[in-house]
């Protein structure tokens, strides 16, 4: 009796005592609604790196790690609510897998000194650090994306796409209609004809497009899709039969559970990638070992080695790697999550470093800098096997087409400075 | 015992006409906007302000503006989130136009600009009833909706398409943007929210309102009393798309900050608010607030019992959100049709004869 009273007495004071110093991560996932089957692998890859770190390393510098997942279902008010919610917990650093969020938190995380990593996705200007102070998109964003693909479109073509047709099929919201302004701009300078496919949300309704696609015969289709929307255009495009290797997709319409719905036929797709591919990576082992076997997996565990878990765990690997950056620069390991910006800032990534992580080659070399929050910007592209299950990596991460996109980039980023009165940093 | 006109004695028309004519709900009605401005503002922070409360306000505004075209008038109506977009991208043109006017005349001007849209597409009502009306609304919705997408003039050609509420003040307070503190912009959606509500159950209570219940109850015999359609109609429409502009302009600049219009004015939004004012209770604006802070609320609080309080996972926190706000809506709608602000009036009629019924 004596023993339970007193365990009782201990176990309430732990609850109550003062909250013991811990790095607070908040995932803001999706694990229901049309875009789960992107968003369930991704918090997954991210909640097990953490817990990999807690299990295997005790945390980061010995200070444990603490998720709290926030369910957003992709819908930006659930969004707001989550961020809200979570803020003041000491959170350090957002992801939210959602360009629409990404928007809405910009200017919210500025103004609290948060800072926000949106790893290939979210507002591409924000790579100019100059007048997003806490937004971090490395290390790729759309635009390098979108050159990506016409700067494998042109390899293909010994460097010439004139009088080419490519049709851009998308997702009707703010991270669809990224791409355009740069592939507007590279259809001048390659002199291809560009037709705009806008798919509305969800995207399980494109029979209209690609009938359109049918008619107008385009050489190639870039899909910017996400969710649904992405095995639904992979099945029109087989039963349309438009030749597989002239469809390319960004690289989130460039996971397994897009292409296997539509079986054989989808053999040949390809995607661009910005992160490694399947599971032949030493921390996959770690992962086994501290996180699986013990049972401690996120989610069902069952999307080990999965593209957009491996994205998940390359992000979780990267805000891991800030934290480490933020802990030695101010010397203390309970870092804030002003402290963890200027990690983030002074971030280093190299092929060392990722080696040392069990995941040499995972993604490219890279560092940030004030001046540039987005990376490198090298895309690579990957094909389909459906014989085998498995994306095949067709061309190493390149660099695209920087010119073009810094002054994209600039101009974007300095209309947004005028429109809320921010002076330029780093000078 | 607490509620009864007994002994409440009047000396004036005026008085017997008031509001709310019952000593014990009047202090009531008191009680509430004294703690909702005296009170609330002084302990609110971002997380119930951006969580709860802001939604709550602006979705009772936009549920007002509907029980007044679906409720008073009985046109049915599924356009609201293409009124609410109009409403906001109308505030937003006006933000970014002229930056040194109140956020305060931009809000109304937005909600006029919606009121003439609102007229626009409440036209065919005059030919056109029931579930006809209903359709030709749905078209209004994907209309919009379609055009602030299509036409890069409304959101000032950014390259996202959205639109991004800019910092602007009220008096020199900060009301949009991210450095708009919580109690300011709780304050700006509640003064909104009061001057709707007092103006709505006014309207309601006069003859404006009489003629919107007459063409609700019959048309045809409303218009043999002398009650002009045409005019009963379109001031439904006007009145009602004014208020629902209002909360679109209050949601895009105060609320939201961001929007893309697809998927914040897409056809959901028209149905939420539309179960807001079945739920509460139609003809009832009560029953508007009821319905909103059913709606807003609950999902919340669920959210909190099962991940806060239960640690469950997310995901199926999310479902079970599903199914209970479902299961309750039918239980609802089964048990007392006429929505929550039925079950406020029965509750006032128990309290009249507590703690001695006959």
């Amino acid at each position: 009796m004596n023993k339970k009273l007193a365990t009782m007495a201990l176990s309430a004071l732990m609850v109550a005592g003062p909250a013991m110093a811990e790095l607070v991560i908040p995932d803001l996932s999706y694990r229901t609604g049309p875009y789960a089957a992107g968003g369930i692998p991704f918090s997954d890859g991210y909640n097990d790196y953490f817990t990999l770190l807690n299990e295997r390393d005790g945390g980061i510098g010995g200070e444990p790690i603490r998720v709290v997942e926030c369910e957003t279902g992709y819908n930006t008010e659930k969004g707001v609510e989550c961020y809200e919610s979570t803020k003041g917990e000491g959170a350090l650093v957002y992801q939210p897998l959602s360009t629409g969020i990404t928007y809405q938190l910009i200017p919210k995380v500025t103004a609290d000194g948060i800072p926000l990593h949106t790893m290939g996705y979210g507002r591409t200007s924000a790579a100019n650090g100059k007048v997003f102070s806490n937004v971090f998109n490395y290390p790729a964003n759309y635009w390098n994306g979108a050159s990506g693909a016409i700067n494998y479109l042109l390899s293909e073509n010994g460097g010439d796409l004139t009088g080419k047709k490519i049709a851009l099929v998308y997702h009707n919201s703010a991270y669809g209609k990224e791409p355009i302004r740069t592939l507007e701009t590279l259809a001048e300078k390659h002199g291809y004809e560009l037709t705009l496919l806008p798919v509305d949300h969800p995207g399980q309704e494109q029979k209209s497009q690609w009938l359109q696609i049918r008619r107008e015969k385009p050489d190639y289709v870039v899909m910017w899709g996400w969710g649904v929307m992405n095995q639904v255009a992979v099945q029109e495009a087989a039963n349309i039969r438009f030749p597989m290797e002239n469809f390319i997709g960004v690289w989130w319409s460039g996971a397994e559970f897009d292409v296997e719905p539509a079986g054989d036929k989808a053999t040949g797709y390809k995607a661009l990638t910005f992160t490694g591919l399947g599971d032949d990576y030493p921390v996959y082992d770690d992962l086994k070992k501290h996180v699986v076997d013990t049972g401690k997996a996120a989610g069902a565990g069952d999307q080990l080695g999965a593209v957009q878990y491996n994205r998940g765990l390359y992000a979780a690997m990267l805000a891991s790697e800030a934290i480490k950056t933020a802990q030695e620069m101010h010397g203390v390991t309970n870092i804030t999550p002003a402290m963890m910006r200027d990690g983030m800032e002074a971030l280093e990534i190299t092929n060392a470093k990722m080696d040392a992580l069990g995941m040499a080659g995972f993604g490219p070399e890279f560092s940030v800098s004030c001046e540039n929050h987005g990376g490198p910007g090298l895309v690579g592209v990957v094909q389909w096997d459906a014989s085998t299950g498995t994306w095949n990596k067709i061309q190493d991460f390149m660099p695209t087409d920087a010119e073009v996109i810094g002054t994209l980039i600039a101009e974007d980023s300095a209309a947004y400075a005028a429109e809320n009165n921010i002076e330029q940093r780093c000078e | 015992m607490f509620y009864r006109e007994a002994g409440d004695f009047k000396t004036s028309y005026t008085a017997d006409s008031q509001t709310f004519p019952i000593k014990f709900d009047r202090y009531r009605y008191y009680a509430v906007l004294a703690v909702a401005f005296g009170i609330i503002p002084f302990i609110i922070n971002d997380y119930w302000a951006n969580a709860l409360l802001l939604p709550f306000l602006i979705y009772a505004i936009a549920a007002i503006g509907l029980n007044i075209l679906v409720g008073y008038c009985g046109q049915v109506s599924l356009g609201t989130g293409g009124f609410m977009a109009v409403g906001a991208y109308a505030c937003y043109k006006l933000m970014t136009a002229f930056p040194d006017v109140s956020m305060f005349i931009h809000v109304i001007l937005a909600g006029g600009i919606t009121a003439i849209v609102g007229v626009l597409f409440g036209l065919p009502s005059l030919r056109i009833k029931g579930f006809y009306l209903a359709v030709a609304t749905l078209a209004a919705q994907f209309f919009l909706v379609w055009l602030f997408n299509r036409v890069p003039w409304f959101y000032n050609y950014s390259a996202s398409g959205q639109i991004n509420s800019p910092e602007r003040d009220v008096f020199g307070i900060v009301i949009t943007g991210p450095n708009a503190s919580a109690w300011a912009t709780y304050l700006f959606c509640l003064i909104f929210l009061t001057l709707c509500a007092i103006l709505a159950r006014n309207l309601t209570r006069g003859t404006t309102g009489r003629k919107w219940m007459a063409i609700r109850d019959m048309d045809i015999a409303a218009e043999i009393i002398g009650v002009n359609p045409l005019k009963a109609k379109l001031t439904a429409f006007a009145v009602s798309s004014f208020f629902v502009g209002i909360a679109g302009a209050l949601f895009f600049s105060v609320y939201l900050g961001a929007v893309e219009v697809g998927e914040v004015f897409g056809i959901q939004k028209s149905f939420l608010v539309l179960f807001m004012v079945i739920i509460g209770g139609l003809g009832s604006i009560f029953g508007s607030f009821a319905g909103a802070a059913f709606l807003v609320l609950l999902p919340v609080v669920l959210k909190v019992v099962g991940v806060d309080v239960l640690g469950w996972p997310t995901d199926i926190v999310a479902h079970l959100q599903l199914v209970i706000v479902g299961a309750l809506i039918v239980m609802f709608l089964i048990l007392e049709p006429h929505g929550l602000a039925q079950l406020w009036r029965v509750a006032k009629e128990k309290l009249r004869l507590w703690p001695f019924p006959h």
